[in-house]
């Protein structure tokens, strides 16, 4: 079977309230579904892979195919645990080794 | 080379300096070279020195805009005789035919928007787009109805905004990408705002060309016609000799 490429993105969170890390990717599990579907969700290949509270910055997984359907659906979020909220795409990345040393 | 970005439609009322401020600290952050206040109420010198004084302050390249919705072609005309040569960049905000018809031909008309939600009130079809593409205007979309709507009326605009888009590229008219935002948490980078313009069917290239090469060339052309050097495309002046 053929490997499936990935890729790796740092978003930053701008919220009115502090949601938990389980409130975040529900709201980008409901974006990606409000745009694609859920068929069109479930090719995304979407994990959370870490969430910082302090600095607002999570790490998210998605399929590489999926990439332009995934960060459409996060600059569409306006809304996070019920308070209002935007999600900004800082970088993205083949490997979190690479994301990780971007980032500093 | 790193492209530059402009977002030139940011919805705030020039009347309010402190709004203003907080989307030009917000837009300087995300990246933007260029941003643009629309006027919609003729021209206030005061009001444009502070917005300008405010964008050099952050160090982001103010754009005099200005903004119309005309009634009739009569209005259309009258508007563009008196401002055309006040503002940098001229949008006409359409939602009747003739309007529509009258701007995409006018050379002095930099972007036509189409702000209706109401499908028969979108007048960009391929008669429009072949007057536009041989006139100078583009057409600007505004992402802001995208991230506030929700559902089915969501899913007409990207309809309609889908179709537009494909004959815009047919006809190769060029395509600007505007926040249309008046509030911080609405504001998108322009990358962002280029994943946005995925939805409408563009590619990546496509997609950043239109918050950065569409706009800026818009800019730049316009600027250079309003310089005093400027005698018609093409010919400028150089150097001035002395009369004999």
């Amino acid at each position: 079977m053929k490997r499936v490429k990935r890729r790796y993105l740092a978003v930053q969170l701008e919220s009115q309230k502090l949601p938990t890390e389980r409130e975040f990717i529900d709201a980008v599990w409901a974006a990606v579904t409000k745009l694609y579907g859920e068929v069109g969700a479930s090719l995304t290949g979407l994990a959370l892979i870490n969430f910082n509270i302090e600095s607002k910055v999570a790490v998210v997984r998605v399929s590489l195919a999926a990439l332009d359907m995934v960060r459409a659906s996060l600059a569409s979020i306006t809304h996070i645990a019920g308070g209002d909220a935007a999600v900004h795409v800082l970088s993205v990345s083949g490997t979190l080794k690479a994301l990780y040393s971007n980032a500093k | 080379m790193t492209r530059a970005f402009a977002d030139l439609h940011l919805r705030v009322n020039p009347k309010d300096p402190q709004a203003a401020q907080q989307l030009i600290t917000k837009a300087e952050k995300f990246g933007y070279r260029m941003i643009s206040i629309p006027f919609t109420t003729g021209i206030h010198p005061d009001e444009l020195a502070t917005l300008k004084s405010m964008c050099t302050e952050v160090g982001v390249d103010f754009v005099s805009r200005a903004d119309f919705h005309p009634r009739t072609e009569n209005d259309l005309t009258h508007f563009l005789r008196k401002f055309r040569r006040k503002f940098e960049v001229i949008c006409i905000s359409c939602d009747d035919k003739d309007v529509a018809r009258q701007a995409a031909k006018d050379r002095r008309v930099d972007l036509l928007n189409f702000f209706s939600l109401d499908y028969h009130k979108r007048f960009f079809d391929r008669a429009e787009a072949e007057l536009a593409s041989s006139s100078l205007a583009a057409l600007e979309v505004d992402v802001k109805p995208l991230l506030i709507l929700e559902g089915p009326p969501r899913v007409r605009l990207l309809t309609s905004l889908r179709r537009e888009v494909a004959i815009a590229r047919e006809f190769k008219v060029p395509i600007v990408v505007s926040s249309g935002v008046g509030e911080e948490r609405f504001m998108r980078s322009p990358r962002d705002m280029a994943s946005l313009s995925y939805l409408l069917g563009l590619d990546e290239a496509l997609a950043l060309d239109s918050v950065s090469t569409n706009p800026l060339a818009i800019v730049m052309r316009n600027r250079e016609k309003l310089s005093a050097r400027f005698v018609a495309p093409g010919i400028s002046v150089v150097k001035e000799g002395e009369a004999s």
